[in-house]
């Protein structure tokens, strides 16, 4: 009997599809499976943090407190960002990695597909832990008030908070073993699971730079695995890492908490500048001007992002000795990057434009993540960012780097392969009605921040002068419209996974200009298992 | 089922446990490098000195405002402790008296106790005695500063930080530093009439 059985399941393992059903789904393997989930919990939590955000423009709308207490809203302003962070911009970037990895190298799933269907899994979980710790204060009365530190989570405000602060270190925790295994996954099978001929150096460029990020991601994650669990040990344990009362400095979790926190940055943004360098050359129907320096600019990019952490902490009192360096370090940074946007102009260069959605949000990048290059070196320099330190500068800046460059990288990734994905090309009007929609919108909440913060709006606060009313009115409005339009960018999403014009294998004329990944010798949408025989790259 | 022949799934399957093992290394190697960091952070602090603006402009001028230490004389500090009347508190010095260079920071304890089945919120005043040295007595953190809350029974040590200024003048070479805590509550405090034998300034 049993051998009958065995050669049953052999004989189905080729033939049938995805199960049906939840099983599919809670039981996946399959890395196109895990993919999808990854990304429609990403867009989940685009949501949730967007709705956070919305509530923090409704209450800056006007000066002083209007819609809730100030505990509220710093617990508020943390949460949106350790959601967009963590809840996201990774999950988002790790759905695309699982999908389009594999395909791009022609491997017929990741390494590990069981501790894949684990690194996601465990995302839901530290999801509900996050939700658990904004509520904590209500459901648990007496408990101590909501989590109110920013994202940064210092002590000694964060010894001192409620049991949230519990429920935000187990989350913390939970999304760093995800992301560990998600990595260790994604570095083996980029190593050792490329079909014959594809060699490091005729990678697709997405999958270089997640190369780098997921190597990122296991040398810091458990950096701040660790600073989380010593403030647990100072909360409950009776320990002093942080504490100064025990003869602890708290100056040492910001220096922890940085020296993740800084590449964590890079963790963000590598996997859009991948899509870039697949999205331009499509586009400008050229080959990627300057692969290999990309490569390296990305490798010295991770490297020197391990290295300048303390530029976060300038107004810490550091010796002059060790604020010089952090300071020449970070200005550095300019170079790789500086490089790579070079290297995406000189591929458009003389070629031949065509301007659908992906490559209007490739442009869009190069503009705007400039931009906030060139904050970022007025940051660096230490006498003016003892100016403009926690101010709404700082957080123009870093909305002007992230938004651009990680989530309309990641913008431009899902109009790029959602063709490959659904099977149907998305409508291409309403694509671009949803890109100046959200250019407009995010450059008019987001640009009025910078002269705030040089006039001194104080950020993480829930009140305000009122000469700042005029500049906050027209951020909110902003913010609304930009809010907004993520329902255009849903709509969009359902349309093409419903129905659409039929996309062929190739749904970009420049598709495989440039460098020869596999994603498109495939059909669209490729099938549930693909290369089980392991195609050559010549 | 993955690759073409079983031997070389094994061989790939060897592969990615080879690759599996040294992620993890780097994995437990960077834990283990955030709690180094804690004996390794101090270190380097206390030797490079890069944990502070000693070194800077500023650090200086901090330096050169911070008083000299008059090692060449000594002064005794002595502590004396009053409970006002109406208080049901135990208030002592944990040490009566302390020798003192002129410059030098002296930490002092005081114990505290609520012996009432009340919360009680009281307040401490000081006095310097000889009254001339008042002025050269510098408190840099006393519980005197704010306002005392002791629930019922509960026991406390409340630090006083202080220095004397190097200028005082050599006469002086005994010093009292005195407390009186007094309830803020002045219901509780005794009426006039009550305490007939008692003086009190009427304002």
């Amino acid at each position: 009997m049993s051998v009958a059985t065995a050669h049953d399941d052999h004989h189905d393992s080729h033939d049938h599809g995805p199960p049906k059903g939840w099983q599919r789904w809670v039981y996946s393997t399959n890395h196109k499976d895990i993919g999808t989930m990854y990304l429609f919990f990403a867009l989940f939590m685009l949501f949730f943090g967007g709705a956070m955000a919305m509530y923090i423009r409704a209450e800056l709308f006007m000066p002083g407190v209007q819609l809730a207490n100030p505990d509220f809203y710093n617990n508020m302003v943390t949460d949106h960002a350790l959601v967009m962070v963590f809840g996201m911009v990774m999950p988002a970037a790790a759905g695309m990695a699982n999908w389009m990895i594999p395909l791009m190298i022609g491997a017929p799933d990741m390494a590990l597909p069981r501790l894949n269907n684990l690194s996601f899994w465990l995302l839901p979980a530290a999801a509900l832990m996050l939700i658990l710790s904004i509520l904590a204060p209500y459901l648990f009365p007496g408990s101590g008030g909501p989590v109110n530190t920013g994202w940064t989570l210092l002590p000694p405000l964060s010894i001192q908070n409620g049991i949230g602060m519990d429920f935000t270190i187990f989350a913390i925790h939970m999304l760093g073993i995800s992301s560990i295994l998600a990595s260790i996954n994604i570095v083996t099978t980029i190593l050792n699971m490329r079909a014959p001929g594809m060699t490091m150096m005729k990678m697709p460029l997405f999958v270089w730079a997640w190369f780098f990020t997921a190597l990122l991601l296991i040398a810091v994650m458990p950096v701040l695995a660790g600073a989380v669990t010593m403030l647990l040990f100072d909360r409950h344990f009776g320990t002093s890492f942080f504490d100064a009362a025990g003869g602890g400095d708290p100056i040492l979790f910001q220096h922890l908490f940085w020296f993740f926190g800084h590449p964590e940055v890079y963790v963000l943004l590598l996997p859009s500048i991948g899509v870039l360098g697949l999205v331009i050359p499509t586009f400008a129907r050229k080959p990627l001007f300057g692969y290999k320096a990309l490569v390296y600019g990305m490798g010295v990019l991770a490297v020197l992002g391990m290295v300048v952490w303390a530029h976060h902490q300038y107004t810490i009192g550091m010796s002059l000795f060790a604020t010089n360096y952090f300071m020449i370090g970070t200005i550095l940074i300019s170079i790789p990057v500086g490089l790579m946007l070079m290297n995406f102009i000189f591929t458009m260069w003389r070629g031949s434009m065509t301007f659908e959605t992906p490559m209007l949000f490739g442009i869009a990048i190069i503009l705007m993540f400039s931009f906030a290059g060139v904050t970022g070196v007025m940051l660096a320099v230490v006498p003016a960012d003892m100016q403009y330190h926690d101010t709404m500068f700082v957080v123009a800046h870093f909305h002007y780097a992230l938004i651009p460059g990680a989530v309309f990288g990641l913008y431009a990734g899902v109009f790029y392969w959602l063709p490959k994905w659904t099977g149907h090309m998305y409508d291409e009007r309403l694509g671009k009605i949803f890109f100046w929609w959200t250019t407009i919108s995010f450059n008019i909440t987001f640009f009025p921040q910078h002269f705030s913060g040089l006039a001194g709006m104080p950020r993480r606060i829930v009140d305000y002068s009122i000469q700042y009313t005029e500049f906050n009115m027209i951020s909110s409005i902003g913010g609304f419209l930009f809010g907004l339009s993520h329902l255009l960018f849903l709509y969009i999403i359902i349309q093409t996974i419903r129905g659409g014009k039929k996309a062929p294998d190739k749904p970009w004329e420049g598709s495989q200009i440039g460098t020869p990944g596999l994603e498109w010798t495939l059909p669209s949408p490729p099938p549930f298992h693909s290369f089980t025989q392991a195609p050559v790259v010549k | 089922m993955n690759s073409d022949t079983p031997s070389s799934a094994g061989q790939l399957a060897a592969k990615n446990r080879k690759t599996i093992r040294r992620l993890w290394l780097v994995v437990l190697g960077m834990f283990g490098f955030g709690f180094a960091m804690v004996p390794l952070y101090r270190l380097a602090c206390e030797v490079g000195g890069i944990n502070g603006v000693a070194g800077t402009p500023a650090g200086r001028i901090a330096a050169a405002s911070v008083m000299p230490v008059d090692t060449s004389r000594l002064i005794t500090v002595q502590f004396d402790s009053t409970i006002n009347s109406g208080l049901p508190w135990e208030f002592h010095p944990l040490e009566r008296q302390k020798q003192v260079h002129p410059g030098q920071q002296v930490a002092v304890k005081y114990y505290v106790k609520n012996l009432s089945d009340q919360p009680i919120v009281a307040q401490a005043v000081p006095g310097v005695t000889p009254w001339q040295v008042t002025q050269h007595l510098k408190k840099l953190e006393c519980f005197c500063f704010t306002q005392q809350t002791l629930q019922p029974g509960e026991a406390r040590e409340m630090p006083v930080y202080f220095m004397i200024d190097p200028a005082v003048d050599k006469q002086y070479e005994t010093v009292t530093l005195s407390y009186t805590f007094m309830n803020t509550d002045r219901d509780a405090a005794p009426k006039p009439e009550q305490h007939a034998a008692m003086t009190r300034r009427i304002p």
